[in-house]
Formats: C-alpha cells, structure tokens, sequence
C-alpha cells in the first residue's frame, strides 16, 4: 500500500512565541527528512508536536495509507527524545523486553527484532544482563535506538540519535535509518552531527526568536 | 498491560524502589503511639483502628509523587502517551501495581501492629478488611495529585496537601467501619459498603482525571 506522510502548514507556539509557521512536508515511503538549525530554533519542537506531544496551533498531520486511518497518527511513529526512556535500575533486556511487549500492537503483522537481536544490531550483544544505568553515555543512547526495533512503527522521530556516540556508532545509526527506509519506512531526524543519509530532504529551521 | 504491571513491581521491589519505605514508616508510626500514650491499656486498645488507619494514610501519601514523575523524568511517559493503549488504562495498571508493591504490604503487615496496639482480634480483623478496602482509593486519588504535580521537581509535599482533603472521607469511613466492629450498638456494613464505594468511584474517576492531567503536562 503506498505509504505518505502529509504535513501541511504546520505551526506551534512555546507560551506566546511562535517557533515555526506554516511548515509543509511530503514524505513518501522510504523517504527521509533532516532537520537542521542552530540551538533553540524549534528543532525539537517541531518533533515534539509530530508526536502530538506539544500541541500544533495550525495544521494537520496525515498518514495516506495507513492500516487504521481513524487512528491517530502518533500510534505509528517511534519518539526517540533526548532522553532514552530507560529504567536505570533494570537490566538492558528487561528494558528491551517490557517496550517490545508495551508498545506491540493489535493485530500488528510487520516483523519485528526480538530483543536480543535488536541489541546485536546496536552493538551491545552480550550486555543485556547489564542494569541500564551501568551503561556508558553512549552505550545508553545505543540501547534506546534498540527500542526502536523491537516494536514495528512505520515513522521514525530522532532527535538527536547521535548524542553522545562515536564515529562507529554514528555508522551503525546511518545503517538503521538506511535499514528502516528500505524495509518502507520514513525518518526524520533533528540532528548537528553530519548524518550521511542519501536523498533526504532537509528542513532548515530558522526560529523566530533567534536571529539568523 | 501485564508487563506494565511486572515492571512497575519489578521496579518498586529493586534498590530505591520504594516499597519498604512506606512500610518502614508505618511501623515507625504506629511502633511510637505506646511510648506517646503511655502504658494505659484499655486507651491503646481504643484509639488503635485509628491509629493503624492513620498511620497507612501516611504511609500510602509518601511514595505517590514518585508515580509518574520518574516515567517523565527518563522521557517513558512520552512514549506512552504514544501508544494505542488508552492512557486510562495504563495509569491504572501503574495505579495497580503501586497499590500492590506498597498498598497490599501495609495491609498485610497491619495485625501485626494491632498487636502493639493491645487490640482485640475482633479489631484486628476489621481493621485489616477495612484498611484492604479503603487503601486502594488512597493510591488512586493521589494518581490524580501525582499527575497534576508531575511537572514540580519537589512536587512531594503538593502532592500529598492536594490530595489530603480527598483522602479525609476514607478515612473517616474506614475508622468508623472498623469501630463499630467492636462496639455494639454501631453496624459494619453500611460504613464500610461506603469505602468500598469511594474506592470503586476513584477507580474510573481517578486515572481518566490522572490521564488528562498527565496529556496537559506533556507540553
């Protein structure tokens, strides 16, 4: 079934200010998205009223294609938010295992990584007895990608899923986003580091607030 | 919705999990009304539903703040307030859980403590049914507080202050059930179906507030 995402004329407000107006956006299956900008111009922001985490003052957000379309939207996207959305004082596995369980859905057919497979691919096979909070900053991070994987969404939103890795881990996220866009799926990422994923679009955002 | 309900048991029984704390002071509290009141009796015997009922009141008020604070803090609560699963539900499955990890153990450790106190088995068994009745309603009325604080960094206090004058009717539905137990003119039922009607109407009415609260807060 061909798959689109249709962002139209999207804005949202932090108290009075206005972060971004009018923002439009097709992402067709596969497709990929960067967004770029200084600090404290809305990247995150935007993300967030993606999710349907902060409230859009206008605009609407479509999924042509979707399985259920009267369900919202947020239920076929991924958050990877700046923190990881982990339980430090369980172990990796355990993390793993209750989001997979979470966040599988009903009658949900799209294949998906079982845990242990899902760290493999991070690059932390072997580490799942581990509680998380014993984990480095960025075998953290590399864990919450995880997450990513054991539960099928057909829209990924990263923010920043580089924080705190290192150059070979930057690869092994550029391989996931490559892997996802592949198998249909689209990503946006907020991201400073440069991200070596090809074709994307690119979204500059400016910020109101901030001279440019 | 079962491996909510594990995890959140999971987590509650590791380190700094919090389930013994409100146990702790339960016993704390109730372990120094002898030494406050004196060796007299035939008073501990009087006053000891109360104080076993105000003694888990404390008790259930101290770890609420931490519901869902904890699941903001570490980025959980976005994720789900993603998912398909109603939030309703997954606030009372947590509601579920905390009541299990630091509610159940309160009521369980309570004749026990009944025995300090010099009652009478007939008490101690009134008190424990009532305090199993009524516990419940503490945890999922400071759902409600603890979702509306969840954005304070020190939100404990507030919690337990906008939560207390709620509380109060259970309280003093609970105490009287388990009096008139032991004194005769006084019946145990219709007190006591009252708790267990306060619990029943915060079970729908506590996490659909809580779920509301908890979208507001997310922006």
């Amino acid at each position: 079934m061909p798959f689109r995402l249709r962002v139209d004329g999207l804005g949202a407000s932090r108290g009075e200010d206005p972060i971004f107006r009018a923002v439009c956006l097709v992402l067709d299956a596969g497709d990929a998205l960067l967004v770029t900008g200084r600090n404290g111009t809305g990247k995150s922001t935007f993300l967030r009223t993606l999710a349907g985490l902060h409230p859009a003052d206008s605009g609407t957000i479509l999924l042509e294609g979707a399985a259920d379309p009267t369900a919202p939207v947020r239920e076929s996207l991924h958050y990877l938010g700046h923190r990881n959305a982990m339980k430090r004082d369980l172990t990796v596995a355990e993390n793993l295992v209750f989001w997979s369980r979470f966040s599988s859905r009903s009658g949900d057919t799209d294949p998906t990584v079982p845990p242990e497979a899902a760290l493999e691919t991070v690059g932390l096979g072997g580490l799942g007895h581990l509680p998380f909070g014993y984990l480095s900053a960025g075998q953290q991070r590399r864990a919450a990608l995880a997450r990513l994987l054991v539960a099928h969404r057909p829209v990924w939103l990263l923010d920043e899923p580089t924080a705190a890795l290192d150059t070979a881990s930057e690869r092994m996220v550029e391989a996931l986003i490559a892997g996802h866009r592949a198998a249909g799926g689209i990503v946006i990422a907020a991201t400073h580091q440069a991200l070596d994923v090809p074709g994307a679009q690119t979204l500059t955002m400016s910020g109101f607030a901030v001279p440019a | 919705m079962m491996a909510l309900y594990l995890r959140d048991l999971k987590l509650a029984t590791r380190a700094g999990g919090g389930a013994l704390t409100g146990i702790l002071f339960f016993l704390a509290v109730v372990a120094v009304v002898p030494f406050g009141l004196g060796p007299d009796l035939k008073l501990l015997a009087r006053v000891g539903p109360a104080m076993l009922w105000i003694g888990a009141l404390l008790a259930s008020l101290l770890g609420l703040d931490r519901l869902f604070q904890a699941e903001r803090e570490d980025g959980a609560l976005d994720v789900m307030l993603m998912q398909e699963t109603p939030l309703v539900l997954v606030v009372f499955v947590k509601c579920l859980a905390h009541w299990t990890a630091s509610g159940l153990p309160l009521v369980l450790i309570s004749p026990l403590l009944g025995l300090f106190l010099n009652m009478e088995p007939a008490a101690i068994l009134a008190t424990m049914l009532t305090l199993l009745a009524g516990t419940p309603a503490i945890t999922l009325i400071g759902a409600m507080g603890a979702a509306v604080a969840v954005a304070l960094p020190r939100g404990g206090l507030l919690v337990s202050i906008l939560v207390l004058p709620l509380v109060v009717p259970v309280l003093i539905f609970g105490v009287s059930a388990a009096y008139a137990a032991v004194e005769d003119p006084a019946p145990f039922l219709p007190p006591f179906l009252i708790l267990i009607a306060i619990s029943l109407f915060f079970a729908v009415i506590g996490p659909a507030a809580a779920a509301v609260a908890l979208r507001a807060s997310s922006e």
